[in-house]
């Protein structure tokens, strides 16, 4: 009687199991997805979307046992415009999961949106602002992409390394930057080395004579954080004044712009270094067929870039983890998204550059690539991978009571 | 010569022919117009019914990014329409006026910089946004008024942009780019004005309170004067009007009608950043004005309807990578078959289909 009794549960249990996973696998799971189409970020924008497709793409668009349905939605890297757009999906739409957005002013606005929703759950795109997860967290809003200060650890010790005992900061004046300087001068700092002068620009500034006429004369490198254009112009002017020394760059300095400068301080690019996220020669095989995958389904022909973006390895990165979390559950969104939010907090995220684990507000904890610049046979200019440093968490190494969000004046070791 | 006199004895003249037939009335009648109460006619029980009951049969998402957004941009527009429409005065400072007016809510009052807000109650906060925002609209008209046609909107252009930088720029005050997050409206009596219908209604209240203020200083002898010197300026100032008194004053009012569209427009997208002040809304704002027609208050509201609905769902029509050829489409093809915008469109149908209504409107503005 027993038996039986115990067999008609495990019967019963097996059709329920068989039906509910039916029934999860009839309904569609809606994903949002915003990007920046427009604005000042349209192009690496498009490229976010290309790499959280090609995530979708790679599982034949079902997570879970369930089709995938992606909504895409746009915004012009202002905080208000991606608000709307995420409402507009949230409400309008009724996407069960969030992913976006690009820039971190956005993601900021769209993380104080998130507490409104508390039955969605919104996955970060690829903005890198700390105090997105630092400074009043979003129970439902998950990052796991690391940000602007995680990506320069350990540039301090390669600077170290390279002999640079001073140096200047020259960074534009916002967040982003504020981030990076902190991620290069908490450990830069930590092991001895100085930053007498720290000159904040304005973004999309055009004339540095003013910050080039501040450079002391006993620094030994500088460390320039400033976007493509205005890295160059930098370049242009330090180099028509006479400048020699040489350069440490941020994660978005030493872009493609750069590499193609065709003045003649060309030469003394080479040897200089910088952190970030991603870097186009690193060899592990997960990232040359993420590469190689991308090429596929992105051709040049077809608009893609002829190597993917920053913004495609995050955007694919917090895809994989939104499509990697249905899988965990098996479609099951049910009670308010409670089970998946529980898998995507305890998941380890397989990623191209290496593995991604969620700290305790939802922020990733992962790696960063120090490069350097190297000239090959052809004379051409291109990053090498010097160092890949792993597990490296929000509060940089430090200790929570010792953090402080990176401002213009914090870190400080004149 | 009155003022009322003044204007039919200019729009019987030459200065009617760039409108064409449309507004062609025996001056007679027109001047009875000015002092005849205006009738309430079924359109306007129509709309306003239509506006109270919205939020009962739309959903959370139309009743507040659709309703509530559109009516306080609508506000802003107004202001534009009011100087632009009836006082010849383009201004792009007005989404400046209204940006000050939020940054001044987000400082005064409380928002997620508890470092750099005060943090004031918002009864307090409120009136010192709206009076600061409608005294920097006047700076702005005092010193603009000296231009006219495109000059002003060089400047007033100039102003914006400068305000865009100031607060991209200043961190001890205004927080740089971040700006100034978690701008909440607040709760008043227990209604938690947040939520998408008491916003709405709010909204909506402030929105009539606009309209009806624009209506009445129309029709008033203070705005009848404006409009003469929008016509000609030089022949007021020899009838004894002080011109660029009237002027500022008009900016004085438009600010104050900004402001408050500021207030609202802060509080409905909870932060207020330099993005909210740059270049790209100082023109939707004008964008906004126009798609309405400045030939009626009512217009800043249709265009900024027009122009939500566009930001909102063009995506959804086409290819999500091309959406904005929509909106532009669209707009260019308003402007295009109707240089008044929609009400011009309005009208149109009206003069064709004659039902012996009087659609009395002034001039068109921007010359």
């Amino acid at each position: 009687m027993k038996k039986r009794t115990f067999v008609r549960t495990l019967v019963g249990a097996a059709v329920l199991a068989v039906f509910s996973g039916v029934a999860y696998s009839q309904q569609t799971v809606k994903i949002g997805l915003l990007s920046n189409l427009e604005g000042p970020f349209a192009a690496g924008g498009a490229d976010g979307m290309r790499g959280a497709e090609l995530a979708i793409k790679q599982k034949n668009g079902m997570a879970g046992g369930r089709k995938i349905e992606l909504i895409k939605a746009s915004s012009d890297a202002k905080p208000d415009v991606a608000v709307n757009a995420t409402r507009k999906l949230v409400e309008q739409d009724k996407v069960d999961i969030m992913v976006g957005p690009l820039s971190g002013g956005e993601g900021i606005a769209v993380k104080e949106y998130s507490k409104t929703q508390p039955n969605i759950t919104f996955i970060n795109g690829s903005s890198g602002a700390q105090a997105t997860t630092l400074v009043n967290p979003s129970p439902n809003f998950f990052r796991f992409n690391t940000e602007g200060a995680q990506w320069m650890v350990g540039l301090g010790k390669a600077a170290l390394d390279k002999g640079y005992k001073r140096v200047m900061v020259i960074a534009e004046d916002y967040a982003f930057p504020y981030s990076q300087v902190q991620g290069f001068m908490s450990e830069y700092c930590r092991l001895g080395g100085k930053v007498p002068v720290k000159a904040w620009v304005p973004l999309g500034g055009k004339d540095y004579a003013s910050v080039i006429a501040r450079i002391p004369k006993d620094v030994d490198a500088l460390v320039v954080i400033l976007g493509g254009a205005d890295a160059v112009n930098f370049l242009n002017q330090y180099e028509a004044a006479g400048g020699d020394k040489p350069m440490i760059g941020g994660s978005i300095t030493v872009s493609q712009d750069v590499l193609n400068y065709k003045g003649k301080r060309r030469d003394s690019l080479v040897g200089t270094i910088a952190g970030a996220p991603i870097a186009d020669s690193f060899d592990a095989p997960e990232f040359k067929a993420f590469v190689a995958d991308y090429q596929k389904n992105y051709p040049v022909s077809a608009g893609g870039y002829p190597s993917p973006s920053l913004f495609a390895l995050v955007y694919y990165i917090n895809m994989k983890a939104a499509l990697d979390g249905l899988d965990a559950v098996k479609g099951d969104l049910s009670g308010g998204q409670a089970k998946y939010r529980e898998a995507l907090t305890k998941m380890v995220l397989k990623t191209p550059v290496g593995d991604v684990r969620l700290d305790s507000n939802r922020q990733a904890i992962g790696t960063t690539f120090i490069t350097e610049v190297v000239k090959d046979a052809q004379g051409n200019l291109s990053n090498r991978v010097l160092r890949k440093v792993d597990g490296i968490d929000q509060m940089l190494g430090m200790k929570k009571e010792d953090f402080k969000m990176g401002s213009r004046d914090e870190p400080n070791c004149p | 010569m009155s003022a009322a006199e003044w204007r039919n004895a200019m729009n019987a003249g030459s200065g009617r022919l760039a409108m064409g037939k449309v507004l062609v009335l025996p001056p007679q009648e027109k001047t009875e117009s000015w002092t005849r109460k205006n009738p309430i006619r079924a359109r306007h029980v129509l709309v306003l019914g239509f506006l109270l009951a919205f939020p009962m049969y739309a959903t959370p998402f139309l009743t507040y990014q659709i309703g509530a957004q559109s009516l306080a941009l609508g506000l802003i527009a107004l202001s534009l329409t009011f100087l632009g429409g009836y006082g010849g005065m383009v201004s792009l400072a007005q989404m400046t006026v209204a940006g000050v007016a939020g940054y001044m809510l987000a400082v005064f009052g409380a928002s997620g910089e508890a470092a750099l807000s005060l943090g004031w109650s918002w009864w307090i906060a409120v009136p010192i946004a709206i009076v600061i925002a409608t005294l920097v609209g006047t700076a702005i008209g005092w010193l603009s008024v000296r231009t006219e046609g495109i000059y002003t909107i060089m400047i007033t252009l100039a102003v914006g942009v400068a305000f865009y930088y100031l607060c991209l720029q200043n961190y001890s005050v205004l927080n740089g780019f971040q700006g100034f997050q978690r701008v909440y409206a607040p709760t008043v009596l227990g209604i938690n004005l947040r939520e998408p219908v008491p916003f709405y209604f709010l909204v909506l209240a402030c929105a009539l309170g606009g309209y009806f203020l624009a209506k009445y200083i129309l029709r008033a002898p203070f705005g009848i004067a404006m409009q003469g010197i929008r016509d000609n300026p030089r022949r007021m100032n020899a009838l004894g009007f002080h011109v660029m008194a009237h002027r500022v004053a008009a900016y004085a009012v438009a600010g104050l009608i900004a402001a408050v569209g500021g207030v609202l427009f802060t509080w409905y997208n909870g932060l207020v950043t330099p993005g909210s002040v740059g270049t790209s809304w100082l023109i939707n704002i004008l964008v906004i004005a126009v798609l309405g027609g400045m030939r009626h208050p009512i217009g800043p509201f249709i265009g900024a309807i027009v122009f939500v609905l566009l930001q909102t769902f063009a995506i959804d029509l086409i290819d999500r990578e091309r959406f904005n050829l929509v909106i532009g489409g669209v707009f260019l093809a308003i402007v295009l078959f109707s240089p008044d915008g929609l009400l011009g469109l309005w009208a149109a149908l009206k003069s064709r289909f004659p039902s012996g209504s009087k659609f009395l409107t002034p001039r068109g503005g921007i010359r």
